[in-house]
């Protein structure tokens, strides 16, 4: 019996291999080949010149005069105000206290990722209990010896950090608190809450930040003065929990009703029926819109510039309008840096929801 | 909220003191001049690579302190938004609002501030390319103008190219980005804005050297620092602390040679430095060397303005009117006698 030889070629150029790959998918047809065109000359005609000003052209070291003669990225301008950038006005000598605060953060955070650690329960009792105590002590210090630092000498990255964080943590319970007065069955919590979520999802952050720290001075007694900061923290928390407590509500009211009443056939009052059984089914449910709103948090923080305090982006603009780094090479470094620097905070927080979502088993589920 | 509010107040009120006595007596309890600050607007106030604010707003308040309290350093700065800069002052978050602030009427009454003499004329200016080989704002004839639409400086413009008998080609933009885009790309003749600002955006240009600010002012915005109103006795040094800074120019006294002056001065000299018998220190409140040590703290004002806005510095601000009234300005300071 003869063998068909061609049973032993390998199968056409144009049906495997990168060149069919890319027939398939960039030249399917002229309007894909077009587009294709299109893009690769736009890559074309902009990385190159993107990377020459990031790299090839920028300035490592030295002086507004050799940036301006490089043409380039400032680098130089970044690493000279780099300290001033994450710890604002910081004092030097009391810089540790920042990485301590922060590195105590980290630590705690890391277990909650892996997911062999046991007690997790007790590591978020502590970060949401314990944990504000003492970066507050540690920052601001007064305590144990430590010397007083100013909010008004916070200041950079560490500001952006504590304005989000505190956002975070702070408009998660307030969130879950309106969300159950929302639904609640006594009339006038439900109404309290309904209108306190109304009123701040109606107006814009802005417009809070700005009662905060322009009106409320004017109602308080003279000389009484509530530090800015915390004027401002307030404000950002109370804001977010009005948004939290529509994402939270929007998990409730997907828990079939079934739920309920098992929970409270086996004889569970309110509270333990919500923590045990509905909050945590409701709450998976939303990690895409509580993360969504984290995410707006942290980029919302650039606002407390508005009422004068220097989180990450104002004390970048403040830096580049210091008349011996002043030029247009220092400004656009600047603000590339301070994007870099929100992109890679939100970045990793969308990429810890998308993994906390697949742990949780939702993303196969549905 | 209002709950949540009232509660924290009552904490913070805790750790703060009643600050019913008089500004000085606050301040020197509690040893700082809060100092109202911009967040950043080159020459005037910035924070400086080492993280301490610097700037020609900024040494105001340091002679202001080192008068009152010896101590130039004895300062706190709170830099404030252009919208929150009088309710700063207004509630006592800070004593002095030393902040690129126009004089006007408006403020001077209504929102109850009371200005220092001012440290600063400014006013709108013209920029033009050298190229161009213009030098006077009257040889702008047949220009286009590059301005914002619906500021008061496009207002401004029309009014003095009329005024002179002028025509021009507005090109407008929405932002004030934009129409220093425009101008920076050749779109038009001419660019303006406030001296001041003109002098910090043509660092920011392609090639700063091409440009010159004409000398002519058309606008008034004559910024001073400004205090409450209410409070006489804070107001009259941060007055006569302001003039004993243009005397001191007046006079030639320096840091430099202030010790030199104060010993073998003029009359005139040791009267301001309290080194004559009629020491000026009791009508003010202070001892005898207030001005000594407000002049030692950062220079005469004419050192202010060489170290922070002058040909020297990277803003390379003429004088223009912030000379001497001997010199061809209007700078002068009230008898300190």
């Amino acid at each position: 019996m003869a063998i068909d030889p061609t049973a032993f070629l390998p199968p056409p150029v144009v049906s495997a291999g990168p060149w069919a790959w890319m027939r398939r998918n960039l030249f399917t047809d002229w309007r894909q080949t077009a587009l294709t065109l299109i893009v690769l000359y736009a890559v074309i005609r902009g990385v190159p010149p993107l990377l020459g000003w990031l790299f090839v052209d920028a300035t490592w070291q030295g002086t507004r005069d050799d940036c301006v003669a490089n043409g380039g990225a400032c680098w130089a301008f970044v690493s000279a105000r780099w300290g001033q950038f994450i710890y604002g006005f910081y004092p030097v000598e009391e810089r540790w206290r920042v990485n301590v605060t922060f590195a105590v953060l980290a630590v705690s955070v890391v277990p909650l990722v892996l997911p062999m650690v046991r007690g997790k329960a007790w590591i978020i009792g502590f970060l949401l209990t314990l944990y504000p105590v003492l970066a507050f002590c540690l920052l601001y210090g007064g305590v144990l010896g430590l010397p007083v630092v100013e909010t008004a000498r916070w200041g950079g990255f560490m500001l952006t950090l504590v304005v989000a964080i505190t956002g975070i943590v702070g408009s998660l319970p307030i969130g879950i608190l309106l969300a159950l007065g929302r639904r609640s069955d006594m009339p006038a919590i439900r109404t309290f809450c309904t209108l306190f979520i109304e009123l701040f999802r109606a107006v814009p952050l802005i417009t809070v930040l700005f009662m905060a720290s322009v009106m409320l001075p004017l109602f308080l007694p003279s000389g009484f003065s509530l530090d800015k900061l915390l004027r401002a923290l307030i404000g950002v928390a109370v804001f977010n929990g009005a948004l939290m407590a529509e994402v939270v509500r929007g998990g409730l009211q997907a828990i079939p009703k079934g739920q309920y009443e098992a929970a409270t056939a086996a004889g569970m009052g309110y509270w333990r029926m919500m923590g045990f059984v509905i909050l945590p089914q409701a709450l998976r449910l939303v990690i895409p819109g509580l993360v969504n709103t984290w995410v707006a948090i942290i980029k919302d923080t650039t606002l407390v510039l508005i009422i004068g305090l220097f989180d990450l982006l104002g004390i970048v603009q403040a830096g580049i309008a210091d008349a011996n780094w002043l030029s247009a090479s220092v400004t656009k470094t600047g603000y590339v840096f301070a994007a870099m620097g929100f992109w890679i905070l939100c970045f990793s927080l969308s990429r810890y929801s998308m993994y906390l979502e697949r742990r949780l088993g939702l993303g196969a589920s549905r | 909220m209002m709950k949540l509010l009232t509660a924290t107040t009552a904490i913070t009120l805790a750790g703060t003191g009643l600050a019913l006595a008089g500004t000085i007596d606050d301040i020197k309890a509690r040893g700082h001049i809060q100092c109202g600050v911009t967040q950043g607007v080159p020459g005037f106030s910035n924070p400086n690579d080492a993280g301490d604010w610097t700037g020609f707003d900024v040494d105001i308040c340091r002679a202001v302190a080192a008068a009152v309290l010896s101590d130039a350093d004895a300062v706190r700065y709170t830099p404030l938004s252009n919208t929150e800069r009088f309710t700063a002052l207004q509630s006592g978050e800070v004593d002095i609002l030393s902040r690129t602030t126009t004089r006007t009427l408006n403020r001077d009454t209504a929102l109850g501030l009371n200005f220092a003499p001012v440290v600063f004329y400014d006013g709108q200016g013209f920029m033009v390319r050298e190229s161009s080989g213009i030098t006077s704002a009257l040889e702008l004839d047949g220009t286009t103008v590059c301005v914002s639409a619906g500021s008061t400086s496009e207002l401004n413009v029309a009014d003095y190219f009329t005024a002179n008998n002028m025509t021009y080609e507005p090109v407008r933009f929405e932002k004030a980005d934009e129409v220093l885009a425009a101008y920076d790309a050749g779109r038009c003749d001419v660019y303006t804005s406030d001296l001041s600002g003109l002098a910090a955006r043509r660092l920011v240009m392609q090639n700063p050297a091409e440009h010159l600010m004409l000398k002519e002012t058309i606008s008034k915005e004559p910024l001073a620092p400004a205090v409450r109103h209410g409070d006489d006795a804070w107001f009259d040094i941060v007055t006569w602390t302001v003039y004993a800074l243009i005397a001191a120019e007046e006079l030639g006294v320096t840091a430099a040679n202030i010790d030199q002056m104060k010993a073998e001065g003029s009359p005139d000299v040791q009267r301001l430095l309290g080194s004559s018998e009629t020491g000026t220190g009791e009508w003010v409140g202070l001892d005898n060397d207030w001005a000594t040590r407000a002049i030692a703290a950062g220079g005469n004002y004419g050192e202010l303005w060489a170290r922070h806005l002058g040909p020297d510095t990277p803003l390379k601000l003429a004088r223009g009117l912030n000379e001497l009234y001997n010199n061809g300005g209007i700078q002068y300071a009230m008898p300190i006698k």
